[in-house]
């Protein structure tokens, strides 16, 4: 019996999913964003095997030197390759981004799910821990956390996805709330399905949308705490680079050496751009009703 | 008519910007309402009925929209306007109501204030002034004790006195003509009853002509001396209202008329009888057929209901005492039979629609038995409830959201079956193209999404879905109330259709009485929660007892132009608010028996 509840879902999926991909590659901007993250993810899987300098050697010959064709984006404050430094950082910072996003929203949005769908005290206990959490300054959370998990990029991500996490329980909290008076999911009710089936096949993807447009701005705060963090000595862990750290580090120079800042700058300024016409691309592909 | 013209329109066309191009949504409509008069614009929903009336007002945006023509108010044509001449013209020369009474008012001001303001400005009158005239307008439009509600919030009044004040705020201005968009379609029968008399009354005191915009040709036929039928952006057809219900040319406007249920129609008829079929192209209608006899009487009724009993805490205070309760279905007992359609009528507030989801404890009821297909239906568990899911189910009301959007068609009207494991994927397919076929639509639509139907198939799909557990009670929540005229007799007949081959039984929650009249074995009326009247359908359409029964009755418009004039002289009371405190006592109702099976309350 078990066969026939997997078999006709999995039909209607895969038919949603090449039409949501079409959807996706007939929009000219996600397919930009697409290329983008691309464009920053290989570099940063192949970093290892490119014909770059080390990203940690420093040489004293070479402090805070212009952009030339023997360091293509300059040198920084030690004289480390900043190219090079690009690369092996892009690593850090885009794990950071999307990771710990995707723990907020793993966490964040059953949470939310639980509190708008159940309501009463389930949703009073969730609510007010969430108000709590919320009340903390997001990056002062995402510091104590950082800081009593024990420095490291691994920490640092799961720091910053607890800290990220309120806004996604009180988001899809929200869109739950005003979902769930939809006539149609009294009528899934009325045909005796279950909590389980109402809430992952009939709310969910129904509340879905809001939810990824929020996540793509969230890579682009946790990118820049993650940075705040490895200034703190909490996240990446110097020398290794990460696009924040070295930010951190160029904000001191900005008058003498301003490629220092502008390098990991744009990167984070494109990275951000690249996951907001994704996600935007995304809500619209995912969406049946436009076409 | 000797003067000119109130309104002159003069080929008006109104296109909207679209990806590609300009899109013609209304062509070519010419019309003219004189002095005093009342002219009707009647359609279906797409008809370009509420857009001829925003273009008049210059109401649509204008990077998006174009309107071609000439509209002359008073010989002037206010096309050529400017947007800042065009302002002192709306509101002052011309005034509109609108659909929605709950919110068209700021809810942050009161109501005196909100009138007053637009005297102060428009007018100059200084704020004593301004006050006395508003009070005068509250008078007017027959709000009790206008003086002391002056200074009261928009909810403190409820949907027919808004209405009522939107206007009173309309005549500040004493306009010359009128427009009215729906302004009843959002109101219950008893109190459109009330706005209806009021606007004849008002236009015959002020003289000022009426623009009549509504899909209800039961109201055209009473308040309007010419009509215009709309359909799909044209003008099919214009005269005086006598003509074209009588006498009407043009197809769709005989198609139109001969959908919509006439209140008394059914006098003679014994069982249910389907809407006559018209073909839109000529106009042509196929006798209607009467039902034959569905209903298993005597033996043990399928679904019957004791003293059912619903309340809704209200709460209040710090910690949320329970201070009160809505009473919604106090006492409520009544059979139904296999084959067999009961009718739950009564307008909104009463209880009809919490009595249907009572039944099916999508709402906990307080107390009272409900027994139905042998399942006792208060007392069983999570897994009963299920289970008991497959022999009733429902219908909603609007069908734009009562299908999960993210959902093929297909995968909605299998997954009862499939969740219900009532049989392989393979023969889930199955059973739901067959569904497909039953409810007049095609099987290889399975794989579409809502989002591509128009509403009557959106509600045929609805119809699919609960039809899928092979269920023998169906509760239809208003399920045809939001359907226009033509695809409401369709899916009505549809109804009647499978209740004949199926031998479904319906409870039929409605506040439609003429569909009802049409559809229904059995009657129940319902008030505050009790159900006042029961009885055959005859008995309770042909002889009402109770007084509520009665008014309900006289409240319906009825499409017969010699009616028109008509004054119902329906009081201004409203609905009685079903909460009580926490003290309150049900009182024992007495009830007499008028003749077989019809009971009505007595005290």
């Amino acid at each position: 019996m078990t066969v026939i509840e997997q078999t006709a879902p999995t039909i209607a999926k895969s038919r949603e999913k090449s039409r949501a991909w079409r959807k996706m590659c007939a929009n000219r901007g996600s397919i930009v964003g697409m290329v983008i993250i691309l464009f920053f993810a290989i570099l940063a899987i192949a970093a290892p095997i490119l014909p770059i300098p080390d990203p940690v050697a420093t040489s004293w010959s070479a402090i805070r030197k212009a952009p030339s064709a023997a360091h293509w984006m300059g040198t920084d404050d030690l004289g480390r390759d900043i190219l090079s430094r690009m690369i092996w950082g892009a690593r850090a910072s885009l794990m950071a981004g999307v990771i710990s996003v995707a723990i907020a929203v793993a966490i964040g949005v059953p949470f939310g799910l639980l509190s708008g769908y159940f309501g009463g005290w389930v949703d009073q206990v969730i609510q007010r821990v969430t108000e709590a959490l919320l009340a903390m300054p997001f990056l002062i959370t995402a510091i104590a956390l950082a800081a009593f998990l024990g420095p490291s990029l691994t920490n640092a991500m799961i720091a910053i996805g607890l800290s990220a996490m309120p806004i996604f329980v009180r988001l899809t909290r929200g869109q739950v709330l005003a979902v769930k008076t939809e006539d149609y999911v009294e009528g899934a009710r009325s045909v005796g399905l279950g909590h389980v089936d109402i809430m992952t096949r009939y709310i969910l993807p129904n509340v879905f949308a809001p939810i990824i447009v929020q996540a793509t701005l969230t890579v682009a705060t946790a990118i820049i705490a993650e940075a705040s963090l490895s200034f703190l000595g909490l996240g990446q862990q110097a020398p290794a680079p990460s696009w924040g750290s070295m930010l951190n580090v160029a904000k001191n120079f900005l008058s003498q050496a301003p490629w220092m800042a502008m390098w990991p700058g744009a990167a984070i300024f494109l990275v951000v751009i690249g996951f907001n016409l994704l996600g935007d691309g995304l809500r619209d592909a995912l969406d049946p009703r436009e076409n | 008519m000797a003067d000119a013209p109130v309104l002159s329109v003069r080929n008006l066309t109104t296109s909207f910007r679209t990806g590609d191009g300009w899109k013609t949504v209304v062509r070519d409509v010419s019309f003219d309402v004189n002095t005093g008069e009342t002219v009707a614009i009647v359609g279906e929903s797409g008809s370009g009925k509420s857009v001829t009336s925003l273009s008049i007002m210059r109401l649509l945006s204008q990077g998006s929209s174009r309107i071609e023509g000439e509209v002359l108010l008073n010989g002037r044509n206010i096309l050529a306007l400017s947007e800042k001449e065009m302002r002192g013209v709306r509101g002052n020369d011309v005034a509109m109501i609108f659909q929605e009474p709950m919110t068209s008012l700021n809810p942050i001001f009161t109501i005196g204030r909100q009138i007053s303001e637009v005297l102060v400005r428009h007018k100059g009158m200084t704020a004593s002034q301004a006050r006395e005239e508003t009070v005068r307008l509250l008078e007017k439009v027959r709000i009790p004790n206008a003086s002391s509600r002056f200074d009261e919030y928009p909810h403190q009044f409820s949907g027919g006195m808004r209405q009522r004040v939107m206007i009173a705020m309309a005549l500040a201005s004493k306009p010359k003509l009128l427009i009215a968009d729906e302004p009843t379609t959002a109101l219950d029968v008893t109190i459109q009853g009330q706005i209806l008399d009021l606007i004849k009354v008002l236009q015959e005191e002020e003289g000022m002509s009426v623009l009549f915009i509504t899909h209800d040709m039961g109201v055209v036929a009473e308040i309007a001396d010419r009509t215009i039928v709309m359909y799909r952006g044209e003008q099919v057809e214009a005269g005086a209202t006598e003509d074209i219900f009588l006498r009407g040319k043009h197809p769709y406007t005989r198609a139109l008329l001969s959908a919509v249920p006439k209140l008394g129609s059914m006098k003679g008829h014994t069982w249910p009888t389907r809407f006559p079929v018209v073909d839109v192209t000529t106009g042509e209608a196929a006798e209607p057929v009467e039902a034959t006899d569905t209903v298993e009487k005597g033996k043990t009724p399928l679904l019957a209901v004791k003293n059912l009993v619903t309340r809704f805490p209200v709460r209040s205070g710090l910690f949320s005492r329970q201070t009160g309760a809505v009473h919604a279905v106090e006492n409520v007992s009544f059979d139904l039979f296999r084959g067999e359609t009961l009718a739950l009528v009564g307008e909104s507030g009463c209880g009809k629609s919490t009595t249907g989801r009572s039944i099916m404890r999508l709402i906990e009821p307080t107390g009272g038995e409900v027994s139905l297909d042998g399942y006792d239906v208060l007392r069983l568990d999570q897994v009963g409830l299920r289970n008991l899911r497959k022999s009733v189910q429902m219908i909603f009301q609007d069908p734009f959201s009562s299908l999960n959007p993210r959902m093929s068609v297909g995968a909605a009207i299998s997954e009862p079956f499939i969740k219900h494991k009532l049989g392989t994927a393979r023969q889930a397919k199955e059973k739901t193209a067959d569904l497909l076929t039953k409810v007049g639509l095609s099987p290889d639509m399975a794989d579409r999404y809502p989002h591509e139907f128009s509403g009557g198939q959106r509600q045929r799909i609805a119809i699919a879905r609960a039809l899928s557990l092979d269920p023998k009670v169906i509760v239809a929540d208003e399920s045809v109330s939001a359907l226009d005229v033509s695809i409401k007799a369709q899916v009505c007949n549809l109804l009647l259709d499978l209740q004949q081959s199926l031998d479904i039984a319906f409870l039929f929650i409605s506040h439609d009485m003429a569909v009802v009249e049409r559809v229904s074995h059995r009657v129940a009326v319902m008030y505050l929660g009790e159900i006042v009247e029961i009885g055959p359908r005859a008995a309770v359409f042909e002889n009402p007892q109770h007084p509520y029964t009665k008014k309900l009755m006289a409240a319906v418009p009825v499409p017969d132009p010699g009616r028109r004039g008509i004054r119902r002289g329906i009081s201004n009371d409203e609905l009685k608010s079903p909460i009580r405190g926490m003290d309150y006592k049900p009182p024992v109702r007495q009830y007499r028996e008028v003749s077989e099976g019809h009971v009505v309350q007595v005290a």
